[in-house]
């Protein structure tokens, strides 16, 4: 070992509540009079809702048993080395909770080092090793396995991942080294940079399997045993293990590279550290030996763990893991009432979508209004055809389906949702409308049920205020398109009692969504912010900077440059929002006239593509345009620092109104309603660590290290 | 239209090893039904010209029916074993001669053509299920003497069987149960035991995973001295003790039976011919002695005698029921017919999976040894039965398969 003794020391104190993963070992009489194997068990001695992870202790621990074991493999007591899990879970990688208290790149090195020194132990065994990988593998739990000599694979294993980019490190316990070394750097990509990027995609195991990165697979229900005899027969020689040469060719596999890079440009926009690092190390684990590939992780995870994306990342993923579970400000869940119907007014679009998921997620009757029965037709048609498709995609058993298009009805009369306990109206976005609908509703069902508002933009409190039960009505604020973005915004009115919040919340549960709760406000959180930069943006262009410069300003902050987003959404959508938010703060908000005449002259978007299929500004919105007399350019940081300014005011507005409990609340609103990034935290994070805080509001949003490195 | 009955054939048989029960044996924190699955599994690789879509039937024996040996264990340990759900399944409970039942019944289908393919066996954790777990006596046993209470302490019925037959005395169970241990240390280092042993992989929290090759149980070089300071827990200067009975085991087993015509038709080995069984209730108080007059039914249906048996596959629950057989029929109590590879008293009797262990000796004892034609699997049972089965070799000389 060369860690020094005070290094193991500091982190002792750097992890005071490391959940330790024993290394507990048994010795296996090998068939085939193979001799006896070591069996390490990885276990942290709960079960599996708490996986095993790799901290220092762990790892100091595992690094003695495996000193033990080389001993005992140079007295020829033992033949092999076997690694495995606990039931359902392998390893799930190096436990992260203590890398917001390292405070220094000397520790941050230390850490790398001690994960490499032990796993390369076992690599260096005078004997084999085989992994076991009987369940979960992510991070360091995969790059264990492939410092042994073999692995195997249960075929029931639901998650094999190296994770590490999606939070803003690199697999840097072997994984840079090891894999593309294993399996060639394509496959590498897949596994380390393109999977974690594509919303942090797991490999089940058979595809594990199948990209070579274990050499044999075995059913879940004797995997243990079928693996031991497998390495006995390995060890007998009886069966050889196989695997696809690496195709080592300089141009194809620097080529490899060039190509991914230029997915994490496209993904990140040049602002997200570690997916380049990771590329950087692929390029040189081809000729490098392992030892310098090793350095060169440490170098990468330490130089990472010291920057603020991960630590912004680290934020944001303990935002969604748990906050996102607690939601800041729901009511005692024993006040939900149960929901066993539902009721959906209007059948457009958007109304379809909802009933389709009330429908997957609740499993219970769904009834669809509309005044029109070709309407309603037409929504519960979606529906069907939806389910049909998950059919036919098998995603849906036709059992299943069946069920669903059975409890799926429709109805020009509301008398249909008499007895629904939850009622969501999905129709025009005017108050007047909708107070309309509600009236109606609330004169069929009972005094208990639920009216929920799926409104962008309204107030809640005003839609109640005629009501008979201005307490039951709330607002459940869905994001585009429905059945993918996990926010739910729920917003509480001025009488809206807790039982119906409670309510609101269960039922939001159940859909599988985000739950974050919402004074009635403008716009709410996503809006409201999306509408402050697009309105920034707007001024910003409409004064002379041209749209592609604007643009760039913003890169790696929303997951797309703000006018491609402009044709996702609509640019009559946002031009409304930007309306409604101009009245509510008329002197923040501004209504570009010149997005008027977009959505007057029937643009779809900002943008257009030439006959080689490359973006450019729709020359004929260019023509729309109205020229300022004394054009201000500004260039893409001016941009950015402009429009980080503005959403610094509006979040710190936002706060200071109440509108949502704390700034973790818009974080995580802005990461899983409008897809900002992780590495920035959200967007709070960013702004403090971008300095525009301060500048701007005089104080930072959270205190430091919370998000950041301490400094 | 007439009706065909079928032969009905063992072709293959497999068990885990047994271990002691309690917290400190191997499988103390491994699932019964996880034992039973691992027997199936190990018959299904060991056979892959059977379809498993082909298994009409899994017939899974457990004493007590609760928690991991509960909810139709047969069904579901078919299902988590990755037979086709086009596969039934059932439990079966005849005490210590669960699994033995579950061969008989599903034989009884197969030979009446409802199925032609099905998997028997059994399974007993007594650690996790202790005998009588749960169970509720109807008090009328008691109010009208309908049985004496001791039958339903298996060792009091052992001490029952040695005041009946005041020839079988402790020195006599001791020095059977002396040779078992001594048989079974043999039979292992010849290599006849290990081939049909099923490693299981073996969870323990504290101690990580290991994996269970060997019966725990066995005391090989025990002595007669040492026996004889063993206490006896039945009641005070008894004969029945820890040493001359089986212990409280974990433990299961597994088999494939077949007619002959879906043998023939798959390619699968008979590694024995069904000839003829018997169940029969004795008092409940001596329920050891069950085998002999299931063994004499069993003979007289066959039309065989006790001398056509060449080997005794025989449940030693306490060696002084096996003697009272033996000495009924007149055999000497170290016969090299009976019980070659040693018996339970060694290996260890889990209940309700012990008849499948009997059987699969059987079986590859009729191989080594094919000058015998016939042999013979038996066992007492709770509440006073006994059970014996009829094989015959298909080694042997005379051994005619169309028959």
């Amino acid at each position: 070992m060369t860690a020094t003794p005070d290094t193991a020391q500091d982190f002792t104190a750097l992890f005071p509540d490391e959940v330790v993963t024993q290394t507990l070992v048994q010795d296996v009489a090998l068939p085939q009079g193979q001799g006896t194997m070591a069996l390490i068990t990885l276990d942290n001695g709960f079960d599996h809702t708490k996986p095993n992870t790799f901290g220092p202790q762990t790892l100091t621990a595992l690094g003695e048993v495996v000193d033990g074991l080389r001993q005992r493999a140079e007295a020829g007591e033992i033949t092999a080395v076997g690694i495995t899990g606990k039931p359902f879970i392998f390893a799930v990688g190096a436990d992260l909770k203590g890398v917001g208290a390292v405070r220094s790149h000397e520790q941050a090195k230390a850490i790398s080092h001690l994960g490499h020194q032990v796993f390369s132990s076992i690599s260096d065994l005078p004997v084999p090793s085989f992994a076991f990988v009987n369940g979960a593998a992510m991070g360091g739990g995969v790059e264990i396995g492939l410092a042994c000599t073999y692995r195997t694979i249960s075929s029931s294993v639901p998650a094999i991942a190296l994770p590490e980019c999606f939070l803003g490190l690199v697999p840097g316990w072997g994984g840079c080294w090891l894999l593309p070394n294993l399996v060639g750097v394509q496959k590498a990509v897949k596994v380390i940079i393109e999977n974690p990027l594509a919303q942090n995609t797991m490999l089940k195991g058979p595809q594990a399997f199948e990209l070579g990165m274990y050499d044999a697979m075995f059913d879940g229900a004797d995997f243990l045993v079928e693996s031991i005899r497998w390495a006995a027969s390995v060890l007998a020689g009886e069966t050889t293990v196989e695997r696809t040469p690496v195709d080592r060719d300089e141009q194809s596999w620097d080529g490899v590279l060039a190509m991914a890079k230029k997915g994490v440009d496209m993904r990140t926009g040049g602002y997200a550290p570690a997916p380049y690092r990771a590329i950087e190390l692929l390029r040189a684990a081809r000729t490098v030996s392992r030892d310098e590939g090793f350095a060169a992780e440490d170098d990468a995870l330490a130089d990472l763990m010291m920057g603020d994306e991960l630590r912004a990342g680290l934020y944001a993923f303990d935002l969604v893991q748990r906050r996102a579970k607690r939601p800041a400000g729901e009511p005692d869940k024993a006040l939900a009432r149960p929901v066993t119907k539902v009721g959906i007014v209007g059948a457009g679009l958007m109304a379809s979508q909802l009933a389709l998921l009330f429908l997957r997620r609740l499993e219970c009757p769904v009834v669809m209004t509309d005044l029109d029965q070709g309407r309603v037709d037409k929504g519960v048609g979606y529906v069907h055809a939806e389910i049909d498709k998950l059919v036919a995609k098998g995603r849906l058993r036709q059992d299943k389906a069946n069920r669903y298009k059975a409890m799926m009805t429709g109805s020009t009369s509301k008398e249909q949702m008499a007895d629904a306990e939850f009622v969501i109206e999905a129709v025009f976005e005017e108050l007047d409308v909708k107070k309309k609908v509600f009236a109606e509703v609330e004169a069929v069902v009972g005094p208990e049920c639920v009216l929920a508002t799926n409104t962008s933009s309204l107030s809640i409190t005003d839609m109640a205020a005629d009501l008979e039960h201005p307490e039951r009505v709330v607002g459940f604020h869905f994001f585009n398109p429905v059945a993918v973005m996990p926010l739910l915004e729920i917003i509480k009115g001025d009488k809206t009692d807790d039982a119906t919040l409670a309510t609101a919340f269960a039922v939001g549960k159940k859909l599988g969504k985000t739950r974050v709760l919402v004074k009635d406000s403008p716009s709410f959180i996503v809006n409201r912010l999306l509408g402050r930069f697009m309105s920034d943006m707007a001024r910003i262009v409409d004064a002379g900077t041209p749209v592609p410069v604007a643009d760039q300003g913003f890169a790696g902050v929303a997951p797309m440059p703000p006018f491609v987003l402009m044709a996702l959404v609509g640019p009559a959508i946002a031009l409304h929002n930007n309306e409604t938010l101009a009245r509510a703060f008329p002197d923040r908000f501004y209504v570009s006239e010149n997005l008027r005449k977009v959505v007057e002259a029937g643009k779809p978007g900002f943008y257009t593509f030439d006959e080689r299929g490359r973006q450019l500004v729709d020359p004929e919105v260019e023509a729309l345009f109205e020229t300022p007399e004394n054009p201000e350019v500004l260039t893409p940081e001016q941009v950015r620092e402009k429009v980080l300014s503005g959403l610094a005011e509006e979040a710190a507005l936002m706060l200071r109104e109440g509108v949502v409990a704390a700034p973790m609340d818009l974080d995580l609103a802005m990461i899983t309603g409008a897809g900002f990034q992780f590495w920035n935290g959200g967007l709070t994070p960013l702004l403090d660590r971008s300095g525009v805080s301060e500048k701007v509001t005089g104080s930072r949003f959270l205190p430091e290290g919370v998000a950041s490195v301490p400094r | 239209m007439p009706r065909t009955l079928h032969e009905v054939v063992f072709v293959d048989g497999v068990r885990t090893p047994f271990g002691k029960a309690g917290d400190k044996g191997m499988y103390a924190q491994t699932r019964a039904d996880d034992l039973v699955i691992a027997c199936i599994r190990e018959l299904l690789r060991r056979n892959p010209d059977l379809p498993p879509e082909r298994i009409g039937e899994v017939a899974v024996a457990a004493t007590t029916q609760i928690g991991d040996q509960g909810l139709t264990l047969g069904r579901l340990a078919s299902l988590l074993s990755g037979i086709p759900n086009t596969t039934p399944g059932y439990s079966i409970d005849r005490m210590c001669a669960g699994a033995l039942t579950a061969v008989t019944t599903a034989a009884g289908s197969i030979a009446f053509g409802a199925i032609d393919v099905a998997i028997a066996g059994g399974v007993e954790h007594m650690g996790r299920h202790p005998m009588g777990e749960g169970t509720d006596p109807n008090p009328r046993i008691i109010a009208e003497k309908l049985v004496d209470p001791s039958a339903l302490v298996m060792g009091s019925t052992a001490e029952n069987l040695h005041d009946r037959y005041p020839t079988l005395t402790k020195e006599r169970s001791d020095r059977f149960a002396v040779a078992s241990q001594r048989k079974l240390a043999q039979a292992y280092e010849r290599g006849d035991v290990q081939p049909d042993l099923v490693p299981v992989a073996t969870r323990n929290a504290e101690k990580g995973w290991g994996l269970a090759t060997v019966d725990e149980p066995p005391r090989p070089g025990v002595t007669m001295d040492d026996l004889a300071t063993l206490r006896t827990p039945f009641r005070p200067h008894g004969r029945v003790t820890a040493g001359n009975s089986a212990g409280l085991n974990d433990g299961a087993t597994a088999c494939l039976l077949a007619s002959q015509e879906a043998a023939t038709e798959l390619g699968l080995p008979v590694k024995m011919r069904l000839v003829n069984f018997a169940f029969v209730g004795v008092e409940p108080e001596v329920m050891g002695y069950g085998p002999v007059p299931a063994a004499e039914k069993a003979l007289a249906q066959a039309g065989l005698t006790i001398d056509d048996i060449g080997i005794f596959e025989l449940n030693e629950a306490f060696a002084v029921q096996v003697l009272s057989f033996l000495e009924h029929f007149g055999i000497p109590d170290d016969d090299p017919r009976v019980n070659p590879y040693g018996g339970a008293i060694a290996i260890g009797h889990p209940l309700a999976s012990s008849g499948v262990r009997l059987m699969t000796q059987l079986a590859r004892e009729f191989e080594q040894q094919p000058d015998v034609r016939y042999g013979m699997t038996a066992m007492c049972i709770g509440i006073g039965m006994g059970a014996a089965v009829i094989w015959e070799n298909p080694h042997h000389k005379d051994y005619e398969e169309s028959k």
